[in-house]
């Protein structure tokens, strides 16, 4: 047994640093850096970047555009671009959409939708969870009426991340209300201008507006929009949830959130010496420490399974447990590290506006505020509770 | 022993509440916020009308006497309509330490309007530096002529937009600490007004200002008493306070859970629920108990009672973030958004561990202690 990365994969660590030290614009670096909302624009330009570089889709296959990177590779890449303060790219067209427009779309869905996607133009969001539908996902009441070449539909998405700016959605709907549950349940690319769809905010507590309603009103969509076939969606689905995992323990971004933490706990002081010599302070944080070790090893055991061929299955729902608990216990010591400096809600500054903040007060802006986002990493994706049901099920066989 | 409440108690207790439901309910609450300027409230002047400004100040500073568990039963009806009053920063802190250390003069000038309703005012002690601890500032005040000059800042003073005069820690030449009664519309401070996370009021505030010598409130020994026997009276209401905003996150997150359907039953069914469930209750109940301690111990010698109170204040700072985040998390997506009432109230229980020292600071109390505490 060998932890360690290979000679190859260290010179690959390499030209990943060079290139984020290159190419990352520095306002978008300042931006992430200091827990700021990117715009649209911000993304986008990032992720033009990547495209350039040939590196916006690493888990796609070589033939459509992908990378060629082993996992480890993947995850040095997620890693680099964490510590960096590159934007995480947005996910529902590279990583959601496509793999599985790779895997069950036809050759002319393939040709029309993938370079579109490693081109950034266009912008995908995810029409899955429904105000009724959640956990159980399929209970989804959105329903897609056949008519000749068209689906009409209707119905409400809820929760969709980023759909404000998105012109493209994917949606879970139901064409057989009478078949069982998941056998009605068909997969449709829509067109966010058709008529018939408004989009509505949902603000979260942290101030931020990053989620929203979709309305869906006699949309007509082409049955040519349909991925696979008629009530085949379920299994698209189940196979969006289990591809790709390997970044879902967010360890470049717990690690990130760690020396972030460190860094803040020694710019407070406490009795008059940084807070982070403060005995039970710096306990807490070895504890996050040890927690973040262990997490890199399972997650690096995960990773080279699937180097050597094993699906991650109910072990990627270990690593979302252990990864979410521990970006959120990351976001709450950081938070309690600034002490009352933590209250200001400086919503201008949080949404990505210039500001007149004092350099103390851009550091500390975004703490609490991240902190309440963070919640969120427990109940999306599959709530924590659903992934103990999963690993009870199928790991422990109870 | 006796848990019960006398019956002026239960009466005070049924007024508070009763207030609270009618004039304080979510959509009231937002436009309170939304309105919120200078000028009281008329729910502020309902408290005035009630009695229950004067409640917590001794008889002859002109309040009426009441003690902790008065404070504690006032501080929970708040919690429970989490409002958006500065009862504590605003009215309980600042009065307090003029009912201890002002002259007559000042105390009609500003103690007496303060008790009425008729303004508010602000402790301002926080300085990032000395982080918790309110006893070192870097803030000095030096002599003047006749009078004080006082130079520095202070950062997060809560209800200083509202505040019509600042009670000021500054450090004096002497090695002592003087705490000076500041008037809030100066043209020598520099402020930058702003809200917090869960909706107060604050400001960062420069100073840089002349004071007659009158403004010295009071300095060394006679200050850290009073001092400690205010924020001891601030931190158990606080506990109090967070007593009744989980007593409201728990009780919505339990009738989310019995309503909300997944998998074909209400989200109550799943065992996995239940117990989580039972353990925001049991939270609940043993920082109820804490307050009461608390509540109970602001009488007692000064050692004993900060011993109890900082024991009470971490355990409720750690009881509150745990009912504050599982109420968010088991309202799922819902628990995540503005317009969900909860949301309010876990932003306020996580954030109130954060006012008057966290429970880092106050189990350090604690530990420093362990040994003598019996
Ligand atoms: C910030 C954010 C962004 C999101 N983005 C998207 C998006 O882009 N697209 C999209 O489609 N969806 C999105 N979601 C929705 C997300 O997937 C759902 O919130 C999630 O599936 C949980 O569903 P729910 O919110 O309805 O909670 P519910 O299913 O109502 O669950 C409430 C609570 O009960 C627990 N629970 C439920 N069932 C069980 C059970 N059987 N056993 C034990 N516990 C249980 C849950 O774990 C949770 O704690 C997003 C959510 C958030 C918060």
């Amino acid at each position: 047994m060998n932890l360690q990365f290979t000679p190859e994969e260290n010179t690959f660590r390499e030209k990943v640093r060079a290139f984020l030290a290159d190419k990352l614009p520095d306002d978008i670096q300042r931006k992430v850096r200091l827990g700021q909302q990117l715009s649209a624009e911000e993304h986008v330009r990032w992720q033009n970047c990547l495209s350039e570089r040939g590196w916006l889709a690493p888990g796609w296959p070589v033939e459509h555009g992908g990378t060629g990177w082993s996992p480890v590779e993947k995850h040095i890449f997620e890693e680099e671009c964490a510590a960096a303060h590159a934007p995480t790219v947005v996910p529902f067209g590279v990583n959601m959409v496509a793999p599985v427009i790779i895997r069950f779309g036809s050759d002319e869905q393939k040709h029309h939708y993938l370079p579109r996607i490693l081109n950034n133009d266009d912008w995908w969001c995810q029409g899955y969870s429904e105000p009724g539908a959640g956990s159980d996902l399929a209970s989804l009441k959105t329903r897609a009426k056949r008519d000749g070449d068209h689906y009409i539909v209707n119905g409400q998405k809820t929760w969709t991340t980023l759909g404000q700016h998105a012109n493209m959605i994917f949606c879970l709907v139901r064409t057989d209300p009478e078949a069982k549950k998941q056998a009605g349940i068909s997969f449709l690319l829509i067109d966010m201008d058709t008529p018939g769809i408004s989009v509505r905010p949902i603000i979260t507590l942290d101030g931020a507006h990053e989620v929203n309603e979709v309305f869906l009103d006699d949309v007509r969509v082409p049955v040519a929009n349909r991925i696979g076939e008629e009530g085949e969606g379920w299994t698209c689905a189940k196979f969006l949830l289990t591809h790709e995992r390997t970044g879902i323990a967010g360890l470049g971004h717990a690690k990130q959130a760690l020396r972030h933490l460190k860094d803040a706990a020694r710019r407070q002081t406490h009795r008059g010496r940084p807070l982070i010599e403060t005995p039970s302070f710096r306990e807490q944080i070895a504890r996050v420490e040890l927690e973040l070790m262990a997490l890199e090893v399972t997650n690096l055991r995960v990773l080279a399974a699937a180097r050597d061929g094993g699906a991650p299955g109910a072990e990627s729902s270990l690593l979302k447990i252990r990864g979410s608990e521990l970006r959120q216990r990351l976001s709450d010591l950081t938070r309690r590290t600034l002490g009352p400096q933590a209250l200001p809600f400086f919503a201008d500054f949080l949404a990505g506006d210039e500001d007149s903040l004092d350099d103390d007060q851009t550091f500390t802006a975004a703490a609490t505020a991240q902190y309440f986002n963070r919640r969120k990493l427990s109940i999306y994706g599959g709530a924590n509770e659903i992934q103990k049901n999963i690993i009870a099920k199928t790991i422990l066989g109870m | 022993m006796d848990f019960s409440l006398s019956d002026e108690q239960r009466m005070l207790d049924e007024t508070v509440t009763r207030l609270v439901a009618d004039r304080c309910n979510p959509e009231q609450r937002r436009t309170l916020i939304q309105e919120r300027s200078t000028a009281l409230s008329s729910l502020w002047h309902t408290f005035a009308e009630l009695g229950l400004l004067a409640m917590p100040f001794r008889e002859e500073a002109g309040g009426l006497g009441g003690d902790g568990i008065d404070l504690m039963l006032i501080m929970q009806a708040l919690g429970r309509g989490l409002v958006p009053e500065a009862y504590l920063d605003g009215l309980l802190i600042p009065g307090m330490l003029l009912a201890e250390l002002a002259d007559d003069s000042q105390c009609e000038q500003w103690l007496a309007p303060l008790l009425e309703g008729e303004h508010q005012l602000a402790l301002a002690w926080h300085e990032t530096a000395s982080r918790y601890d309110i006893d070192t500032p870097a803030t000095r005040a030096e002599r003047s002529g006749e009078g004080w000059h006082l130079q520095g800042r202070k950062q997060v003073v809560l209800n200083a937009p509202r505040a019509i005069a600042l009670l000021v820690t500054a450090g004096l030449n002497d090695g002592s600490l003087g705490l000076f009664l500041v008037p809030a519309d100066g043209d020598s401070l520099q402020r930058r007004n702003y809200t917090t996370f869960d909706d107060q009021q604050a400001s960062d505030i420069d100073f840089d200002t002349e004071l007659p010598a009158s403004a010295l409130l009071a300095n060394g020994d006679r200050l850290l008493v009073a001092l400690g026997e205010t924020l001891a009276h601030g931190r158990a209401a606080l506990c109090a306070e967070a007593v009744g905003a989980m007593e409201v996150a728990c009780e919505q997150t339990l009738e989310y859970l019995k309503e909300r359907q997944q998998f074909g039953a209400p989200l109550s069914r799943q065992q996995a629920l239940q117990h989580r469930m039972v353990d925001m209750h049991l939270h609940l109940e043993q920082a109820r108990s804490m307050a009461i301690l608390a509540a109970t111990s602001l009488t007692l010698p000064e050692e004993q009672r900060d011993y109890r109170i900082a024991a009470a204040k971490a355990y409720v700072g750690e009881a509150a973030q745990f009912v504050a985040e599982q109420a968010i998390q088991l309202h799922g997506g819902m628990g995540m958004t503005e317009e969900c009432h909860v949301a309010h109230y876990a932003k306020r229980l996580i954030l109130l561990d954060q006012a008057l020292g966290d429970r880092d600071y106050h189990l350090e109390t604690v530990m420093a202690h362990l040994d003598s505490a019996a």
